[in-house]
């Protein structure tokens, strides 16, 4: 049994929220760097590579699909972080992050219940 | 390559990039009422020029690649009583604005806070993640 049969989508999901976290944690550290582009991976296209019928590692479906951040509003030295935003953005991704480790829990609480037996 | 940084690393390294510009900022603020003798030699501000180091698409830290002088000129003054002055009575004061200074300082900080929020959040994540399967 492959482990994705257990697991599902969810421990690729994971990796990809934590490379996300990283992106966006280099967000925020550039954000008085002169002339820095934010930049962010859309989610969802990230997972669907990932989880595509070829075994694509999640390092290079990342990669594909980063893009730059649209500031709302231009600054003056070319910098794009807008920390407002990139601060939303981080939070979200720790809830979701959160939100697959307790998809993960809830299936290594089943397999455990069913090792241990009837108690 | 070695191993791709960590949340720990970019938020780290960005915090010491910004207490950098923290000592910039205490060196001006500590150098704003100097008076000088001449205009080559009174103070200029100090300002951290921070550059983006990456490893990874997507991923990068900041650092303080050079530390310049800033633009703000000193300002002359007439003063003949100042023991400094030159043979017209002049002297130079450093060229610090303060104002910028105190907004720059109060920047710092929150970007300094920022930074260690993001750690934490990583730190709680990461002690999440190693308990799952307690």
């Amino acid at each position: 049994m492959s482990s994705d049969a257990l697991f599902g989508i969810h421990g690729k999901a994971l990796e990809i929220r934590s490379q996300r976290m990283a992106m966006l944690a280099s967000n925020i550290a550039n954000a008085a760097t002169p002339g820095f582009k934010a930049r962010d991976v859309d989610f969802t296209k990230a997972l669907d590579a990932a989880t595509a019928d070829q075994p694509a590692s999640t390092d290079a479906a990342v990669e594909g699909n980063i893009g730059y951040r649209v500031p709302v509003e231009s600054s003056l030295n070319g910098n794009t972080v807008e920390l407002p935003v990139e601060q939303t953005q981080f939070a979200e991704n720790a809830v979701a992050y959160k939100t697959t480790l307790q998809f993960l829990q809830g299936r290594v609480d089943t397999v455990m219940q069913a090792l241990k037996g009837d108690n | 390559m070695s191993a791709p940084m960590s949340v720990f690393d970019i938020a780290g390294r960005a915090m010491s990039a910004q207490v950098v510009r923290l000592n910039t900022v205490a060196s001006n603020m500590a150098n704003a009422g100097t008076v000088s003798g001449s205009e080559a030699s009174a103070y200029r501000a100090l300002k951290p020029v921070f550059t983006e180091v990456s490893d990874a698409p997507g991923v990068s830290t900041v650092k303080v690649s050079q530390v310049v002088q800033s633009a703000t000129q000193p300002t002359k003054r007439h003063d003949p009583e100042n023991p400094l002055a030159d043979k017209d009575g002049n002297v130079w004061d450093a060229g610090v604005d303060s104002a910028a200074e105190l907004v720059d300082m109060i920047e710092t900080q929150r970007q300094y806070q920022n930074n260690v929020q993001v750690m934490q959040t990583a730190k709680q994540l990461t002690l999440d993640t190693l308990r799952m399967e307690k």
